[in-house]
């Protein structure tokens, strides 16, 4: 087969990215007040990471962001349970959230949840999972 | 509230409209998929853009709120689309689909066949 030159596919997928991933993070924290969340968010960082995948192959892929997409899942499921467990320490109930207002430098005075922590997990799992779906179908030969 | 931002409004929504619109002859009209990706990836750019353009200037101005979402949709447009017709119809010469016949030059088929010969002489 000839080789084939993917300079312009390869030039725009540097450029947008690193637009999808911002935009993925912004959806993550937006979803407390507005449309979005830990879902929505993780879907678009896999879908920013198979835009790397189409533009490049898995060898540079895995040579560039080095992630083990599997212990990744196992991560984010270790999170969400212990966000969840952590409720138990202050002898409320399983899943009990809590939030407050802390003064951060640079930020202001910010309202902290702790179902950020379980969306963290969230977005963990979904990147996690979709990645590991697409890369062992694309390794398959 | 009919200011200038209104009729600012109104046109960049209906040129978006109809840009769409003669996005969607050109595809039924065109002959071959080198002329409809051209029709597709350019018009049809423009054409959302400029809706998306009526849709900020309408949330700015009524609302009072400038949404960077909408911004980042533009430039998102703005790079992909063309790409993606690129894309299209790279993939449509590669697996040898026919230009239309009454198109008279194809310089890439000329510099592929340059680059066989120059192959073969050096063997």
């Amino acid at each position: 087969m000839k080789k084939t030159n993917d300079v312009i596919l390869q030039t725009v997928t540097k450029i947008i990215s690193f637009i999808i991933i911002l935009f993925s993070i912004h959806l993550f924290f937006a979803g407390h007040y507005t449309p979005g969340g830990g879902f929505i968010g993780g879907l678009m960082t896999a879908a920013a990471l198979v835009l790397l995948l189409l533009s490049y192959d898995i060898k540079t892929m895995n040579k560039i962001l080095p992630f083990d997409y599997k212990r990744m899942t196992a991560i984010g499921l270790l999170i969400a349970v212990l966000t969840a467990a952590g409720a138990l320490l202050f002898n409320v109930p399983f899943f009990t959230h809590a939030y407050d207002y802390f003064d951060i430098p640079l930020l202001g005075e910010t309202s902290l949840h702790t179902a950020v922590l379980f969306d963290i997990g969230v977005y963990l799992v979904v990147i996690g999972i979709t990645m590991t779906i697409i890369q062992t179908i694309g390794e398959s030969e | 509230m009919t200011d200038i931002s209104d009729i600012l409004i109104i046109l960049f929504i209906l040129i978006g409209a109809f840009f769409s619109v003669v996005t969607a002859i050109g595809l039924i009209r065109l002959p071959d998929i080198y002329s409809r990706t051209h029709a597709a990836s350019k018009s049809a750019t423009l054409g959302v853009m400029c809706i998306l353009i009526g849709t900020l200037i309408f949330f700015l101005t009524e609302e009072g709120f400038f949404n960077s979402r909408i911004v980042l949709g533009i430039f998102f447009v703005l790079i992909t689309a063309p790409v993606g017709g690129h894309l299209i119809s790279r993939a449509a010469y590669n697996a040898g689909v026919k230009l239309w016949d009454k198109s008279i030059q194809d310089d890439l088929a000329k510099k592929e066949q340059f680059e066989k010969e120059k192959e073969g002489s050096r063997y």
